[in-house]
């Protein structure tokens, strides 16, 4: 049963998108995700759609998983779009009771429900198109500037990567505990609240010592493997920068230009 | 030239000021060439897996000393020579993987000693055909068999290009054909290149395929010799609570019946051979 969770879920492919050096990826996705915020008009909020649109239908994922995606966050759009409505002050639209409903309330609405809808988008097309493993990895090389503040980024990245292999292996065993104990009669599925948290009890105790036990074993693995730290060490897989990377970064800088002039010249509407 | 050479070697694991702790291991004196591989015997909590670690400095003994080719394992410069001389394999193939992508894992050992990357993509190719598992190398390790994930542990250290494999039962939690695949990957490498094996077990079907077996009880060796010596001594293995083959028991007890069977059969065909020749 809990077999089916799937973490940062990676769909392999070949598209463009997938090819794309992930650390341009990551940075570009970063980016995207801040300026979401930045168009007050209509024209950079559609150019905003428009560029990622473009970018999902490059990377030839299946669309249902990316709409799925974004159910979760619909009571949450719902909740800030009726909040934003009502308190938003302006033009009137219309009132009945003791709520007035505004149209610049209305617009605020529309422009953080597509602000948040595309900020998930564009967060699940990054991790859909780029292997977990990949990622880390990326992370690891942007971030290794902070190395100056003395801040260690080899070692986060490579708890990450550590944490990414062993997910799928705690998670056999965790069905393999709940088989043994359900062997045993414990109950987890009836009773309320408090009694299955209490049932959960045998099932967390023995995964917690088991992931002391492994995480132990592991560490003498990897002291057998010479591992000492990120010093001195070499990667097997080189990135490097190639022409549609570029490509990639030129279509990010016109559109951070078409932003800014639309926000300049087309009349603001919230 | 000998790789391993343990002399006089004494340890315990609260150290010596503790005299009430259980000595682990008690004057070890062992050297094994180059090329050999050995079989390493004893019931549990004898301290194999201690003087295994001894082997390749992730224990120092506290008395005595290891050399691997000469190296001190106490000279703490030279820790990543040893350690890549000698390459440890251990029980639970989970445990010992460390990336998600069986390439990926492989180059992990080559990629902390600073291997140039187009050398490490040529190591990890190598050991992967080495143990046969090339075919897999994109695909997730979690999902492989049990004996696959092992060999893919093997490859990883294979891939430091180490002189000598210490397996600390590499077997035990594998299945007969995971247990067999093992097995075979062991003997090519001590065969074909002519790696140093030094191989942990509880199963003697293993250690029958060793050039030299030794014994060990509470901390010290108490058998050495080739598995047809060592095997032929089934009391002094059976007061070490230890099993034989069991073509060698089956002969033995024929023995002590009063059959006049050889006391050193060691395999099965051996064994048939001995038995069709007694009833034609
Ligand atoms: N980390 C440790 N701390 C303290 N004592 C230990 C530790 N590891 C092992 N021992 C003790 O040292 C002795 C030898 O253990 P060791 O693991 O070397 O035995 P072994 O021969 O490998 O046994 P097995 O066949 O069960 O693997 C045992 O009595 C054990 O309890
Ligand atoms: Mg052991």
């Amino acid at each position: 049963m809990l077999a089916d969770i799937t973490f940062g879920q990676f769909f392999p492919g070949n598209s463009v998108i997938h090819r794309l050096d992930p650390r341009i990826k990551l940075i570009l996705t970063f980016a995207y995700i801040l300026l979401i915020f930045l168009p007050d008009n209509w024209v950079g909020l559609a150019a905003a759609v428009v560029f990622l649109g473009i970018s999902v239908m490059l990377s030839r994922i299946p669309l249902k998983p990316v709409l799925k995606g974004l159910k979760p966050v619909i009571p949450l759009l719902i909740f800030t779009s009726l909040i934003n409505m009502f308190y938003v002050d302006g033009t009137p639209l219309f009132s009945f009771w003791i709520v007035t409903v505004t149209r610049e309330g209305v617009f605020t609405a529309l422009f953080i429900s597509v602000r948040i809808l595309s900020l998930i988008a564009a967060g699940s097309l990054l991790t859909y198109t780029t292997s977990p493993t990949t990622l880390t990895d990326a992370l690891e090389r942007v971030l290794s500037p902070l190395k100056l503040l003395h801040i260690s980024v080899h070692e986060i990245a490579m708890m990450m990567t550590i944490a990414l292999r062993f997910i799928p292996t705690l998670i056999e065993e965790t069905d393999k505990i709940m088989a043994a104990q359900k062997a045993r009669g414990a109950d987890l599925e009836s009773g309320n609240v408090l009694q299955r948290v209490r049932a959960l009890i045998p099932i967390l105790v023995p995964l917690f010592i088991s992931s002391f036990r492994r995480a132990y074993e592991l560490a003498t693995a990897m002291e057998c493997r010479c591992y000492h730290g990120g010093d001195g060490r070499t990667r097997m897989k080189q990135l490097h920068l190639c022409g549609r990377d570029y490509v990639a970064l030129g279509c990010m800088a016109a559109f951070v230009a078409l932003l800014i002039v639309s926000n300049i010249y087309v009349p603001a509407m919230i | 030239m000998n790789i391993i050479r343990a002399e006089q070697i004494r340890f315990q694991y609260d150290g010596e000021e503790h005299p009430e702790s259980a000595v682990v291991l008690d004057g070890i004196d062992l050297t094994v060439p180059k090329g050999q591989f050995v079989a390493l015997l004893g019931h549990n909590g004898c301290g194999k897996s201690t003087l295994a670690k001894h082997f390749n400095a992730l224990l120092l003994p506290l008395g005595g000393r290891v050399y691997i080719k000469d190296i001190p394992t106490d000279d703490e410069d030279k820790r990543y020579d040893v350690r890549s001389t000698v390459g440890m394999v251990l029980q639970n193939p989970d445990n010992q993987l460390v990336s998600t992508i069986v390439e990926e894992d492989v180059a992990f050992g080559p990629e902390n000693l600073g291997v140039a990357p187009d050398e490490i993509r040529k190591r990890v190719d190598d050991a992967l055909r080495a143990v046969g598992m090339y075919e897999y190398r994109d695909h997730a390790a979690h999902k492989l068999s049990g004996g696959q994930k092992q060999r893919v542990a093997i490859a990883g250290v294979l891939a430091m290009q180490p002189e000598c494999i210490v397996l600390d039962e590499p077997t035990a939690m594998l299945d007969p054909r995971g247990r067999r695949e093992v097995m075979e990957t062991i003997c090519r490498l001590n065969r074909e290149q002519g790696i140093t094996i030094v191989l942990i077990t509880h199963y003697m079907e293993e250690a029958v395929l060793a050039d030299r077996v030794v014994v060990m009880d509470d901390g010290k060796i108490v058998l050495d010799g080739t598995p047809r010596t060592v095997f032929s001594q089934v009391d002094t293995l059976r007061q070490n609570e230890l099993d034989v083959p069991q073509p060698t028991e089956l002969c033995h007890l024929l023995r002590r019946a009063g059959v006049a069977v050889p006391e050193d059969v060691l395999t099965v065909d051996e064994c048939v051979d001995v038995l069709s020749a007694l009833l034609l």
